[in-house]
């Protein structure tokens, strides 16, 4: 295997993690959060990290982010090493209070534009405009976050990570703060913002429902620490079985609790 | 349903239909007059005042004794009659000018020192040790070792003000750093903003609620310090400021003046509090929903 592939080639993969082991410290403990883990990403997947709490998912998908670094193994993105964050990996988290209160919806998705130098002026505005209407906003661009509700806030981040073009968004279980409503109804947005755009993302959950219906394909991670199980092909949006879902489901269900592990509760992982 | 669910109550399922919204008749029904002006803080708190300065009368002419405890209306009359000669005017100029001074280099070194301990964990220490050491240090107990570095005059007076101001803002804005959430870092690093920019459009802003209650922290010690140590010193090339007025015609016996001075005093801080901070907080955190 030629571990530098050509970065042009198309046919090859965007990102690349390998034997990737990522360590964190807590005041008592050296936590190993993922072992050894592997996996390729392709131009406009939507590739799904899912797994139990504490299989590292999220540690995974901020070591991507560039956050933290990998004590073992090495994450490439287009062929380049990350060692840093940067806006070419623009990330979407989980908290409300990701965007800046003191600016408004228009100005939280200019910010990563202009900040990073990307664009600026006129061409920022129209860019940043243009992904708000997309994502149904346009009414409240002048609007500060904290008159908007759960889901309008995520919109606006996916907004702002989107209008940088990134290589690859990455999403840290956007939806799991928000109702089961809104939550299927911005499931169903990502798809169609995806129909238009055909973005990579990258995307955590621990809703298998969820990895289903808005991933093409999944990684399954085993917790303690985090080591891939199985990286299974979703259902296709446009298959005829109403009950190949329902099946992958029950399939991805055995496969992540076949071996019951105790439920230790929810681990705040950084 | 099965013998599972057996003692539960059996019933049909219900289903309405909807009225519309136009049968409702009144959905809002405006407030009472009183309710509305009660909801004015403003004006809440204008009957306060003018409660207490119908006590401060009340109580004045039942002493009858203007050495002791002038009327409102006496203190008012001095006080319009100081504004009016321009003496009051000129003490409260020489006070604030000190006062800006003072306040702005406090500012200054505070925003060097909290930049020093974003930039290393040293810097963090150093702050951390001095604001510990020397928050608790009343500035006014400063006053004698800033007469002997800098004599009578407005050096001294600069030296307790920065000392007031400076720990209070250094210690708010550190904190208001500290408690700035690390998804913001998260989006701030993502955006590769780094060094300067990070702090200026990151940090500051994301810490500002904290920043702003250190500089009303500051400008309340350092105009109650301003006018405690012009009380001692303010004599200095012959024009004091107001906390000379004060001592001034307290030596005089002219108690009137002296609670015209104070009626000064209290203004500003009135002023300052109730216009100035009040504006920026309606124009920042409250507009940003970061304070309600």
């Amino acid at each position: 295997m030629n571990p530098s592939h050509d970065i042009t080639d198309p046919a090859g993969p965007l990102l690349d993690v390998r034997g990737v082991t990522l360590q964190y410290k807590t005041k008592e403990h050296l936590v190993t959060a993922t072992y050894r883990v592997d996996f390729q990403v392709f131009k406009s997947d939507r590739y799904v990290l899912l797994g139990p709490s504490g299989c590292g998912k999220s540690t995974l998908l901020k070591a991507i982010g560039g956050y933290l670094t990998p004590t073992e193994g090495e994450i490439r993105l287009k062929g380049k090493v990350v060692v840093k964050p940067g806006p070419d990996r623009m990330m979407v988290f989980q908290e409300f209070d990701q965007l800046m209160p003191w600016k408004t919806v228009k100005q939280n998705v200019l910010f990563p534009l202009t900040a990073s130098g990307k664009l600026s002026g006129r061409a920022a505005e129209d860019k940043a405009m243009q992904y708000i209407e997309k994502v149904n906003l346009t009414k409240f661009v002048d609007h500060h976050p904290h008159m908007l509700s759960g889901g309008m806030k995520q919109r606006v981040a996916i907004a702002r990570g989107m209008a940088m073009e990134p290589d690859v968004l990455l999403m840290d279980e956007p939806y799991a703060a928000l109702d089961a409503l809104t939550r299927r109804k911005m499931q169903d947005e990502l798809l169609q913002l995806w129909d238009e755009i055909h973005f990579t993302v990258i995307f955590v959950t621990h809703s298998i429902p969820e990895a289903i219906k808005c991933g093409s394909r999944i990684l399954l991670l085993s917790p303690h620490p985090g080591q891939v199980k199985a990286e299974l092909a979703s259902v296709p949006r446009d298959s005829a079985d109403p009950h190949a879902a329902q099946a992958l489901e029950t399939r991805i269900h055995t496969m992540l609790f076949a071996d019951a592990i105790e439920d230790t509760g929810e681990v705040q992982h950084v | 349903m099965s013998s599972k669910d057996a003692m539960l109550v059996p019933r049909p399922e219900i289903h309405r239909h909807l009225v519309g919204s136009e049968a409702f008749g009144v959905i809002e029904k405006p407030l009472s007059t009183f309710e509305r002006l009660y909801n004015i803080g403003a004006l809440r708190k204008a009957v306060i005042l003018v409660v207490l300065a119908v006590v401060w009368e009340v109580w004045g002419r039942i002493l009858n004794n203007d050495l002791l405890f002038p009327t409102f209306l006496a203190t008012n009359i001095a006080f319009i009659k100081g504004i009016a000669s321009g003496e009051l005017l000129i003490k409260l100029w020489a006070s604030l000018k000190v006062l800006f001074s003072g306040y702005a280099i406090g500012i200054l070194l505070a925003a060097l020192l909290t930049a020093a301990s974003i930039a290393s964990r040293v810097g963090t220490d150093f702050l951390e040790t001095l604001t510990a050491m020397f928050n608790p240090l009343p500035a006014i107990a400063l006053l004698p070792i800033a007469l002997i570095w800098f004599g009578l005059g407005n050096g001294s007076l600069i030296f307790v003000l920065v000392h007031s101001v400076l720990w209070s803002v250094a210690l708010n804005t550190h904190s208001g750093f500290l408690a700035v959430s690390d998804t913001l870092r998260m989006v701030g690093k993502n955006c590769g903003l780094g060094g300067f920019a990070y702090v200026s459009k990151i940090l500051v802003p994301a810490a500002f609620p904290s920043i702003l209650t250190g500089l009303k922290i500051g400008w309340a010690f350092a105009w109650r310090t301003l006018i405690a140590s012009e009380l001692v010193f303010g004599v200095s090339s012959g024009s004091g400021g107001l906390g000379w007025y004060i001592y001034e015609n307290k030596n005089q016996l002219e108690i009137t003046n002296v609670f015209a001075g104070l009626f000064m005093v209290i203004l500003i801080g009135l002023v300052v509090e109730n216009l100035i901070f009040r504006v920026i907080e309606n124009r920042t955190v409250r507009k940003w929903g970061m304070q309600h």
